[in-house]
């Protein structure tokens, strides 16, 4: 007999309507996973095998055929297992024929027969909503992820559990855990760095405009501290991309159980070891990469010029576009990727350009190697530019400085006029912004940077128009000369 | 088009040195007459602070502006700047090379080169066109650079320099050698420090130099400053925070004037600091 079970196979982020067929012939025993399938999807047998057994069911006599079709699909990963073993039963007549109508299901199976919770729930669950099944079979940690798709998530501990509820025996309780019963944890706060006046209101205008910032300066200033500190001063996600970047992290699974809905913009620091595939995403079947996992986030790469030349180059196209393309012969998969690039480095190869107190030793052929690390091309890509100075003991033992709440307020509020209107330029800010381009060296790509900067600046102050202030201001944040290749 | 030119056709000033070059080559088609204008040598470290870069180029062009010909080896650091600031003043600057004419060393001043040449200026050589650049024909080129200029200008040196080497020959040719002095604790100002302290002239303006030529500098108009600006050109030279803590300013702020200002040529950043120029 044959019985069909439903799930999803994702390709990239996108869930694809995958039908698990099962197929019991009289034979010698065996059983046979066909359809393009993943070594993880392989070795689905022996979990599957061993859980219908430890659930106590018989497992049936004869030739078992499990074919997931549409068979061209590549399919990866555990999260098949349930609705494997849920179609085996289901054509050994374990379960009733009709009983799997209406019911997609995803979930790995231990040994015991226990259901374990997978990555890309959420867009599993949405793949099942938008094919019109409303009742999704899941691990009991995976419910409160499934259920932001607007299904009705049935909470599975066991796969006898599973079969129980199929045959009518049993309903699962779905308990809406509430994103946010569990506090959130504390973000690292503003108050805690002292002095960098310059840096905070770089971080500030980054924070309100979404520029890419760039923090120079010798070690120990403080860059990577208040780079940290950028998510304490950004806006919560709103529900749509919340949802998105839930979506993402569910696939690298990088969800939390007790809170699956993530409402903060996402903060990824990667190493400087970090290859390209890791940074922008890639393998044979695609993954999301840390570009991917910042979207609507912040990206930090510190000390930028450590970063492998090609995985920053590969940054280039997110940063134009606001996605990754990843190519693979076998097809190719488009990830979201906007977020805000922060970058921090040292101005010289042995750090102590910049510091008063220290005396640089590096040659002036180091000193070209390291600059030349950072193409214009990047640097360009970075709004805001600034050098952090080392701060004199006077100011590091000042009294403390603003809260994370305070700035985030202003933030807030210049995102929201930026959303509403764009301030113009009046004509003497026009007049200042033509005369810096004839006296500095600033690109139109340059021009292009101050101009948005500076309506940022205006939005900041509350102002409806740009003025001359907040152009001069936006020049000053210009990538300094010292940092670019000679 | 390069034009080599013999020994008696070599300006008096660097005839007179105890081995001037047999012949000298140069790029393009020159007034040999520049080679006998009054010259000084500005040289320095090539890894400089941008303290010393912001100097090499303000001296140059001032000294330049007021018709001397600035010398320089068209090396990094203290030289392209030197070369530069002659370039500002619309002022005539001479590179001489280690290495052939015809090669453009180092690669990342060959644009500098272009301007030099179409400036009016020379970029001159001992060595024959196709000649390597090559550690030990520095040493000798500096002679050629000491040779040609009435005096020779160190900006910043570290204890063991080139520029050292330069200020040697001009010594040695009795020529006048001027330092700019430096912070002591700086390792990139021991060698001019070292060589105020054997009695360099020390230099803290265009006019010091000037005046071995009986030239006055040129008078610069006071810029006129609104409030804001004058505030902040008072508070320099700092960092911004620095800047902040001392005028009170808001961060903001304090950008804007320092933006305004640098945009009128008043004011230059270097590593985080600003400085007027």
């Amino acid at each position: 007999m044959i019985a069909r079970a439903l799930t999803h196979a994702l390709v990239g982020l996108d869930p694809r309507r995958v039908e698990v067929e099962a197929h019991v012939q009289s034979g010698l025993p065996a059983l046979a996973i066909v359809g393009l399938v993943d070594r993880a999807v392989q070795e689905a047998k022996h979990r599957i095998r061993s859980g219908v057994a430890s659930a106590e069911l018989p497992w049936p006599d004869g030739r078992i055929t499990v074919s997931l079709a549409p068979a061209q699909l590549k399919k990866e990963g555990s999260g098949f297992d349930l609705p494997i073993a849920l179609a085996i039963l289901a054509a050994a007549r374990s379960l009733p024929a009709d009983s799997l109508d209406g019911h997609a299901a995803v979930g790995e199976l231990g040994l015991d027969g226990r259901v374990r919770p997978v990555g890309g729930v959420l867009a599993v669950a949405e793949g099942a909503a938008r094919a019109g099944i409303d009742r999704l079979l899941c691990a009991a940690e995976s419910a409160d992820e499934a259920a932001l798709a607007g299904v009705e998530p049935l909470p599975i501990h066991h796969l006898a559990e599973a079969v129980a509820y199929l045959k009518g025996e049993l309903v699962p309780v779905f308990e809406p855990n509430g994103n946010g019963i569990a506090p959130e944890p504390p973000l690292p706060d503003l108050a805690e760095v002292r002095g960098q006046e310059r840096a905070r209101r770089a971080l500030e205008v980054a924070a309100a405009g979404r520029h890419n910032l760039l923090l120079a300066g010798p070690p120990g200033t403080g860059k990577t501290m208040l780079a940290r500190r950028l998510p304490s001063i950004l806006p919560p996600l709103d529900p749509h991309e919340a949802l998105e970047v839930t979506r993402i992290h569910s696939v690298a699974g990088l969800v939390r159980p007790s809170r699956p809905l993530i409402r903060h913009p996402p903060f990824r620091a990667p190493h400087h070891g970090a290859s390209s595939p890791a940074i922008v995403g890639g393998g044979s079947g695609p993954r999301p990469g840390e570009a991917t996992l910042a979207h609507h986030g912040v990206l930090l790469l510190d000390e930028l010029p450590e970063f492998q030349r090609a995985a920053l180059e590969a940054l280039r196209q997110p940063l134009e576009d606001g996605v990754v393309t990843i190519a693979r012969v076998g097809g190719h998969a488009t990830y979201p990727a906007q977020f805000q690039l922060v970058g921090t480095m040292n101005l010289c190869p042995c750090g102590a350009r910049g510091d008063p107190a220290a005396t640089c030793t590096c040659s002036a052929q180091r000193l070209t190697a390291f600059r030349d690390k950072l193409s214009r091309a990047l640097l360009d890509r970075f709004d805001i530019a600034v050098t952090a100075p080392r701060p004199r003991a006077h100011e590091l033992s000042a009294s403390a400085a603003e809260e994370s709440a305070a700035v985030r307020a202003r933030v807030v509020a210049a995102r929201e006029r930026l959303a509403t209107t764009v301030p113009q330029r009046t004509d003497d800010a026009d007049a200042l912004l033509s005369r810096a381009v004839e006296r500095l060296p600033l690109s139109a790509r340059g021009r292009a940077r101050v101009a948005r900067v500076a309506r940022t600046l205006a939005a900041l102050a509350g102002s409806d128009r740009v003025e001359p202030e907040h152009v001069a201001e936006a020049l000053s944040y210009r990538t300094p000369r010292d940092l670019e290749p000679r | 088009m390069i034009r080599a030119v013999a020994r008696p056709q070599l300006p008096p000033l660097l005839r007179a040195i105890f081995d001037p070059p047999s012949r000298l080559y140069i790029r393009g088609d020159p007034d040999l007459e520049l080679l006998a204008q009054p010259a000084v040598a500005v040289v320095g470290a090539r890894s400089c602070s941008p303290y010393g870069a912001q100097v090499a180029r303000t001296l140059a062009r001032e000294v330049a502006a007021a018709g001397v010909v600035i010398v320089s080896g068209l090396a990094r650091g203290i030289d392209a700047e030197a070369h530069r600031g002659a370039l500002d003043a619309g002022g005539v600057t001479v590179a001489v090379l280690g290495c052939g004419v015809d090669r453009d060393y180092p690669a990342a001043n060959a644009e500098l080169a272009r301007r030099i040449m179409e400036s009016g200026g020379l970029i001159v050589s001992e060595y024959e066109p196709g000649v390597e650049p090559a550690p030990w024909r520095f040493p000798a080129r500096n002679r050629i650079i000491a040779g040609l200029c009435a005096s020779t200008l160190v900006v910043e040196a570290r204890e063991r320099s080139g520029a050292l080497i330069t200020a040697d020959f001009a010594l040695e040719a009795g020529r006048d050698v001027l330092a700019v002095p430096g912070e002591i604790t700086s390792a990139l100002s021991a060698g001019t420090n070292a060589l105020l302290r054997l009695g360099a002239v020390p230099v803290t303006g265009a006019g010091d130099v000037l005046e071995l030529f009986g030239l006055l500098p040129e008078q610069r108009p006071k810029p006129r400053l609104g409030g804001v600006g004058a505030v902040v050109l008072e508070a320099l030279p700092g960092t911004m925070d620095e800047l902040v803590q001392r005028t009170g300013l808001a961060a903001g702020a304090a950008a804007a004037a320092l933006a305004e200002l640098e945009l009128r040529g008043l004011v230059c950043e270097g590593e985080g600091t600003f400085r007027s120029v």
